[in-house]
């Protein structure tokens, strides 16, 4: 062992000369949230299947685990009638959440760094923030017709809010003791922003992107269920109304896999982003 | 080896400092007041403060909590303006920071995503003053000095407290500051560790041969590191006394148990507490206490 600083000098040395082992964990130990949770979803599926079996489920209003898969291996696959839904809603909602992180995390980092135009913009934020974005769906129709583009506007407003209000709330929690060690070293505005507030606001970023990503999720799928003829809202609607409830299942399915991905994906870039943190289980 | 090399660096800012025995601050008459929400007067943090510290002197600033030791040392770093009086740094008037000063901070404010060598690193970045090469070797050699060999590519998280205090000390040093500010830097540590950082700092002081004004509420402390101890009083604070420490150096941890410690810490002693009464925080000391 190296000697590096007092502060090991200091503490007793081991009494046996040996270094402690590395702590080994097994494989159980490192997965054990997605082993344990892996294990209560299938032992759920198992169960929902018997019953679908066993006939306790009326097909009318409830669809079984394997007839959902025939019909989303029938939709993606074997005749492909989902497939231009699916990408009808993947290019509203890729539009929309895109554009809607491009314009608010710069403008969610400015106005929680200037005063000024935080004040001005403030009751407009406010009241389209705790107003349901829904509200504005007919506005939108009106506007902007039942195609593609109100669609993508509904997508950007549902994640606009979100992403901007973490943004903002990230630059203003800003250390003021780390701001006040920089300024000591003669920092400029310039400075503070890349070295502090940047780097101390990526983790609210990813939490509002994360959020902007649910948003976004029910924007598309209640902007097409209101209004329109194609997409992945519209097809649930249609499946509605036309008791088809394996194809609503389906639909269901390929929603909730769009979340998960992109949600893992924002993952990964937070853990890139966060390696410094210390270790929590 | 790396250790020759943090000498040399350190020898050779030491002998670029210069050798002229010029003040390296002086301060003039310093005032600072502060205004509070909902308060009718203001609150004298600072009054009529004059003093100089001398070129490679190390010096303390002791004073009951509250006499305004840290709003006096965010004055000299330029992070708050004063009121009334100047302060001057190599004769140059003080407004704003500037990178003839470098502060070590109570509690270290290190950027907790950036590693040991990084954090180094950060001040000459903020300087603009080295080259990127110059940097880098500057960092190293002033984590070799402080003992930080081997530390390089941890965050803050993964350092006790008093390695981040050496960190913080190497962030500052690296920058070749004039003079280096330093506002309780050990307040936050236990007694046992506190000890070995002052020994540490005194080699580092000896080495670096930097000023140094070094704020503390502790009265050994203080002896035990400065040339000489200004006394702050409260209510307003001010200047209460100066006193001209004795001990040769380099300075043992022995010496804290010396009779004549003892006896200068009695005296600093008995006017704090005095301050302290004064300001309402304990009972007056009893008469024969003081000759
Ligand atoms: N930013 C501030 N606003 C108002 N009052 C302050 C501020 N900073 C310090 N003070 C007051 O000035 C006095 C001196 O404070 P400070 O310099 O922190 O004392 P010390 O460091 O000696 O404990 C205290 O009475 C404190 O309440
Ligand atoms: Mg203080």
């Amino acid at each position: 062992m190296t000697v590096t600083s007092f502060d090991e000098i200091a503490a007793p040395a081991p009494k046996t000369g040996a270094l402690p082992e590395r702590p080994t964990k097994s494989y159980y130990q490192r997965n054990d949230g997605f082993i344990v949770g892996t294990v209560s979803a299938i032992v759920a599926i198992v169960f929902w299947e018997i019953m679908w079996q066993a006939g306790f489920i009326d097909p009318l209003f409830f669809s079984g685990p394997s007839a959902t898969l025939a019909r989303l291996y029938r939709g993606l696959w074997t005749t492909g009638d989902m497939i231009p839904h699916i990408i009808f809603s993947a290019q509203n909602f890729a539009v929309g959440f895109t554009c809607a992180a491009i314009v608010a995390i710069p403008l969610g980092i400015a106005l929680g760094w200037y005063r000024t135009p935080r004040m001005i913009l403030d009751p407009f934020i406010t009241v389209l923030y705790s107003t349901p974005r829904i509200v504005f769906v007919p506005l939108f129709v009106m506007w902007f017709g039942l195609g593609f583009l109100s669609k993508m506007v509904i997508v950007f407003l549902s994640a606009f809010f979100p992403i901007l209000l973490n943004v903002m709330a990230g630059v203003r929690t800003t250390d003021d003791q780390l701001l006040g060690a920089a300024k000591s070293f003669c920092a400029t505005q310039g400075d503070l922003f890349r070295t502090i507030v940047l780097p101390a606001t990526v983790p609210f970023i990813i939490v509002g992107l994360r959020q902007g990503l649910a948003h976004g999720l029910i924007g598309v799928v209640v902007g097409e269920f209101f209004a329109g003829s194609k997409g992945i809202g519209y097809l649930i609607g249609q499946a509605g109304t036309t008791f088809a409830t394996d194809l609503l299942f389906a639909c269901v399915i390929v929603i909730a896999v769009a979340g998960l991905g992109i949600s893992a994906i924002l993952q990964r870039v937070e853990q890139h982003f966060q390696s410094w943190r210390p270790a929590q289980s | 080896m790396s250790v020759t090399t943090a000498t040399d660096t350190a020898a050779a800012d030491r002998a670029a400092a210069g050798t002229s025995s010029q003040a390296r601050l002086t301060a003039r008459h310093v005032s600072k007041a502060f205004w509070v929400e909902g308060e009718q007067d203001p609150t004298i943090a600072l009054q009529n403060v004059s003093l100089t510290i001398d070129e490679g002197e190390f010096v303390c600033i002791v004073g009951p909590s509250g006499c305004g030791k840290t709003t006096f040392l965010n004055l000299v770093a330029g992070l708050l303006p004063y009121d009334e009086g100047s302060i001057e740094i190599s004769g140059k008037r003080v407004n704003g920071p500037g990178r003839d000063r470098a502060v070590v901070f109570q509690q270290s404010r290190l950027l907790p995503w950036r590693t040991t060598f990084d954090n180094v690193l950060y001040g000459m970045q903020l300087h603009r003053r080295f080259s990127e090469a110059e940097m880098q070797k500057r960092a190293q050699d002033y984590i070799d000095l402080v003992g930080l060999h081997g530390s390089e590519r941890r965050h803050p998280a993964q350092l006790s407290g008093g390695m981040q205090q050496r960190v913080n000390l190497a962030r500052a040093l690296a920058t070749d500051p004039e003079i280096l500010l330093m506002d309780e830097p050990f307040a936050a540590l236990d007694a046992q560790t506190r000890e070995f950082m002052q020994a540490e700092l005194l080699r580092i002081w000896q080495e670096a041969g930097k000023t140094v004004m070094f704020v503390t509420h502790q009265i050994d402390e203080a002896i035990f590191l400065a040339d000489r101890v200004f006394v702050f009083g409260t209510r307003p604070g001010r200047l209460r006394a100066e006193f001209e420490v004795p001990f040769e150096r380099p300075r043992r941890l022995s010496i804290k148990r010396s009779p004549e410690f003892l006896a200068l810490t009695d005296q600093i002693w008995s006017l704090i507490e005095e301050e302290a009464s004064r300001a309402g925080f304990m009972q007056p000391a009893p008469a024969e206490s003081r000759s």
